[in-house]
């Protein structure tokens, strides 16, 4: 530890600490603009001066070590002063200079009201300007779909330069000319092809990058905030839902170190038009092969008449990726009092099975366990697809070194180098044999990564052994380390998991349910990814237009997550609750509350009548939904045991998983923005220069 | 200074000739494992000769994949430095030093004359011969005004001697580099101004009696002075004038 000085309090910090760090530590505030303290240090704002007492001139504090301070004559510790005469005048100069060639459009530019530019130049700068020549004008770049240049107004802190370099780990903007000349830009303006690119809106001080979705629609003055949990992947990263009225506006990160840091993925961010589109906002009932607008009595009657007619063993239920943790437990327990067990969670066909435990189907090293695991086998994912953030994650363990990557499935950039052993299933039976597996039976704590989609074929419970059997054989099981970790890409998925909604004993699989004439009635709860065959009656509860919503017989609109205050758990088995933000359209209705008033007419009512009685029924069945925020861990010894099961393994390699980034549930298929994105990405767009 | 953009007119491909690629890759060997891009500016120069004095987009991307770096990176190298050309220049690339020394001795004359025999700054000439640019201070104030062309420099310039240049190479002559006075370098025009006294040089040392003073090997040997430690911990800097520490 080092001994410092800050504005006469002493204190004590990590020699390896920054002096902003250690000044922060000591209750001083530092401006500043290029510094971030997840991106390396650049030191080239100058915004952070600070006196050291004894330098000549005041010291960047960001790119200063309170190790490389020298004591003063007679040992006294090193002395700073952040808020000296020196100090005061330095930071109006560098304000001064920054302001040169910054354009006075604050009234006409997006970040107005939250930017770093703005407030600083309050609180530390100069009440007017000596500059009277004309300033610099720079040409406005192209970056793609999700990212609007003002070029303007850079102040030239590389934060995005070294967001996409460093955390992205898609080298696509550089600086290029020099001095007063010196842009930011993506080599020839194509547009970037991060997914994590619109995190440079956020760490961008100025206004120069800006969202191009959001551009000129809303003043942050004007905007409510709320703080809620993002169900685009099945991370469950900290969102904050910006509303005006009851239109979300926008969709911002929080921080939350266990799972997202401060980013959020593209489709998190963007997906907001999809919310206003193709919302279904009044109940439909199929007349003559044609969906007609009902009331919602009268779609409950037919779901009723219907119901009437039918064996509960011709009866079933699906639960799609976005669906909450109540709506799923109230569907369960109505089905299961009207003796239906045809039940599945699984649309993508999946193996993984409750009874098996939860350890064998959670990411139980969890998300801020990547910093500390010491060697990676991916097996069937590709989590740069899958889970954007977590990509980052395992790519910011891989920077700091000695973490050897081995990816067993499709071949696929994923921003970090890897060994690539093998396509399909008998690498993974042959992996201990691999040279590569003695890279993980050296580590201390190895992790073995598999995607949920690795599962989704028939020979999936066989497939879930071997995986189990490969961690276990690597050491990544062991005690006080649980290095077997399932990547799922639902948000409902391990939640419904929990709830045990899967079919019964004897009862029809997601897979045998979607088979022509299996079913009478089927009930779906936002399943859009898998195809119904004509035959049975279809209720659809859910809020887009999507692929369910156009096959279902009668169609019961319920509320998007920003719309319902609602239980996700995440990959990791973390619970969350998520915060209503605004309110579904029209007619549409929370989930929970169309099922129980369905209860009612299907005589059946289920047990509760509001939102708190519900959730006091779940947390009795299922106290671990009880503890927020908080991960109930698996036992190993599930592991093991579904290690122990067994099976033969097809030779069929692992498929490439989420084919389309951008368009992986309804929500994000009925988003222009998002559709847009997924041409770019795909090269189906020639537009690269500037619009 | 200026913004620096790659040209309009791209040609469609670029490939390393055998003899560049095999030095490039001497290059890279030159630097450790996982620090090949430090060879990207010898090798973007490089190119940059192969091509006519210009670095095409091809060229750059290139460069870019022999050294496993991002296109941008290497477009930020090339756009940084003035000495790599975006736009075609002449087979005579003249630049002209504008920088405080020059321009007092006359470098504006030097531009007018470049105005007239070549034609607009930046532009080649319709023969593809010449082509010029003004740049900062190249380093030869000494023997203002002078500018360079391709590899030589010319100093010592007026706008009739510089004339003579620029016509003795469109017609094919070499020109004589340096300066274009009667002086030898940077030495006084006209020959010494001191130490002309033939007195100082009076006692002859015969061949081979005395060993040179300093040989090439003294440098490689370590002095009395390496081994010397002063102190084991530098002293604190004096704080003030009440200080009144000795040593």
């Amino acid at each position: 530890m080092t001994k410092l000085v800050v504005d006469g309090r002493e204190i004590d910090v990590p020699p390896e600490y920054t002096l902003l760090q250690a000044c922060e530590a000591a209750g001083a505030e530092i401006p500043r603009f290029c510094y971030h303290e997840r991106l390396s240090i650049a030191g080239n704002c100058r915004m952070c001066l600070v006196e050291l007492v004894g330098s000549p001139k005041p010291v960047a504090s960001c790119a200063w070590a309170a190790r490389d301070c020298r004591p003063g004559p007679k040992g006294e510790p090193p002395e700073v002063k952040t808020r000296s005469p020196m100090v005061r005048k330095a930071r109006e100069g560098v304000m001064e200079f920054l302001l040169i060639n910054h354009p006075l459009d604050c009234p006409i530019c997006d970040q107005g009201g939250e930017c770093d530019l703005q407030d600083q130049s309050m609180a530390y700068g100069i009440d007017s300007s000596r500059f009277v020549e004309n300033k610099r004008a720079v040409e406005d770049k192209y970056l793609g779909a999700l990212v609007k240049t003002s070029m303007n107004r850079c102040i030239q802190c590389t934060r995005c330069v070294r967001f996409i370099t460093e955390v992205a780990g898609v080298p696509e903007l550089g600086a290029i000319g020099r001095g007063e000349d010196m842009e930011i830009t993506s080599y020839l303006e194509t547009a970037l092809h991060s997914e994590l690119q619109g995190n440079i809106v956020d760490i961008c001080p100025v206004g120069a990058l800006t969202s191009k979705p959001y551009a000129f629609t809303a003043r942050p003055w004007e905007l409510n905030k709320t703080e809620s949990i993002d169900v685009m992947d099945a991370l469950g990263s900290a969102i904050r839902i910006d509303t005006r009225g009851s239109e979300v506006m926008r969709i911002l990160p929080r921080t939350n170190d266990d799972i997202n840091e401060e980013w959020i993925s593209d489709k998190t961010r963007h997906v907001v038009d999809g919310l206003r589109t193709q919302r279904l906002d009044q109940p439909y009932v199929r007349e003559h092969g044609k969906l007609r607008p009902a009331t919602w009595t009268e779609a409950f009657k037919a779901v009723a008449a219907k119901l009437a007619q039918t064996n509960p063993k011709r009866m079933g239920a699906m639960v799609g990726d976005l669906a909450a943790v109540e709506e799923i437990f109230a569907l369960k327990d109505l089905l299961t009092r009207l003796g239906v067990s045809n039940l599945d969670c699984r649309q993508d066909g999946s193996a993984l099975d409750p009874a098996w435990g939860r350890a064998t189907y959670l990411f139980n090293a969890t998300i801020a366990g990547i910093d500390a695991a010491d060697a990676l086998l991916i097996v069937g994912s590709n989590p740069r697809k899958e889970a954007a953030i977590l990509n980052a994650r395992i790519r910011k363990r891989w920077r700091t070194g000695r973490f050897p990557i081995g990816l067993i499935g499709a071949k696929a950039d994923l921003t970090y180098p890897y060994d690539y052993l093998g396509a399909g299933p008998e690498t993974l039976a042959d992996i201990t044999r691999h040279s590569f597996a003695d890279n993980l039976r050296k580590a201390e704590r190895p992790m073995v990564l598999v995607g949920a989609g690795a599962f989704a074929r028939a020979d999936g419970g066989a497939l879930a052994s071997l995986a189990a059997k490969a961690a276990i054989d690597l050491g990544a099981v062991k005690g006080g380390w649980n290095g077997y970790c399932v990547l799922h890409n639902a948000a409902s998925r391990v939640g419904a998991l929990d709830l045990g909604f899967v079919p019964g004993r004897g009862a029809l699989s997601a897979r045998q349910m979607a088979a022509y004439g299996t079913l009478d009635l089927l009930f779906l709860l936002g399943v859009d990814e898998i195809e119904i065959p004509r035959g049975a009656f279809v209720v659809y509860i859910g809020t887009h237009g999507d692929r369910g919503a156009s096959r279902a017989d009668v169609v019961l609109p319920g509320a998007a997550y920003p719309e319902k205050s609602a239980i996700y758990v995440n990959t990791e088995g973390r619970v969350q609750m998520a915060t209503r933000a605004s309110f579904p359209p029209g007619d549409a209705r929370e989930d929970w509350a169309i099922l129980r008033a369905l209860s009612d007419i299907l005589k059946h009512r289920l047990p509760y009548d509001s939102l708190s009685e519900l959730r006091q029924a779940l947390f009795k069945a299922h106290p671990h939904m009880m503890r927020i925020g908080q991960i109930a861990p698996g036992d190993p010894a599930d592991i093991e045991k579904l290690a122990e099961r067994g099976g033969t393994v097809e030779k069929a390699p692992f498929g490439a998983g989420i084919v389309d980034y951008y368009l992986t549930n309804a929500i994000a298929r009925c988003s222009a923005v998002m559709a847009e994105c997924s041409a770019i990405a795909g090269g189906r767009t020639n537009m690269t220069a500037a619009e | 200074m200026s913004v620096r953009r790659l040209a309009e007119k791209q040609p469609a491909s670029f490939a390393f000739t055998p003899e560049n690629l095999e030095w490039a890759k001497a290059k890279i060997a030159q630097y450790p494992e996982g620090r090949q891009q430090s060879a990207v500016i010898p090798i973007l120069w490089r190119a940059q000769e192969q091509c006519g004095g210009w670095l095409p987009q091809k060229a750059i991307e290139a460069t870019a994949e022999l050294l496993g770096m991002a296109n941008i990176r290497v477009l930020e190298i090339a756009t940084f430095y003035t000495m790599f050309n975006l736009a075609p220049v002449g087979r005579y690339h003249v630049q002209l030093c504008g920088t405080t020394p020059c321009m007092l001795r006359g470098a504006e004359d030097l531009k007018k004359v470049c105005e007239r025999m070549i034609g607009r700054e930046g532009e080649v000439t319709a023969d593809g011969a010449f082509s010029w640019i003004e740049v900062e201070c190249l380093g030869a104030c000494v023997n203002a005004p002078m500018v360079q062309i391709n590899a030589d420099y010319y100093e010592d310039l007026t706008p009739e001697s510089f004339t003579q240049i620029i016509n003795d190479l469109s017609a094919g002559r070499t020109p004589k580099p340096g300066p274009q006075v009667d002086r030898v370098n940077s030495a006084p025009i006209g020959g010494p101004t001191t130490l002309t006294d033939p007195a100082i040089y009076a006692k002859v040392i015969p061949d081979g009696e005395l060993p040179p003073a300093v040989t090439d090997e003294d440098g490689k040997k370590p002095g009395a002075a390496a081994n010397v430690h002063q102190s084991p911990t530098p002293r604190s800097p004096i704080g003030d004038a009440t200080d009144r520490r000795r040593d």
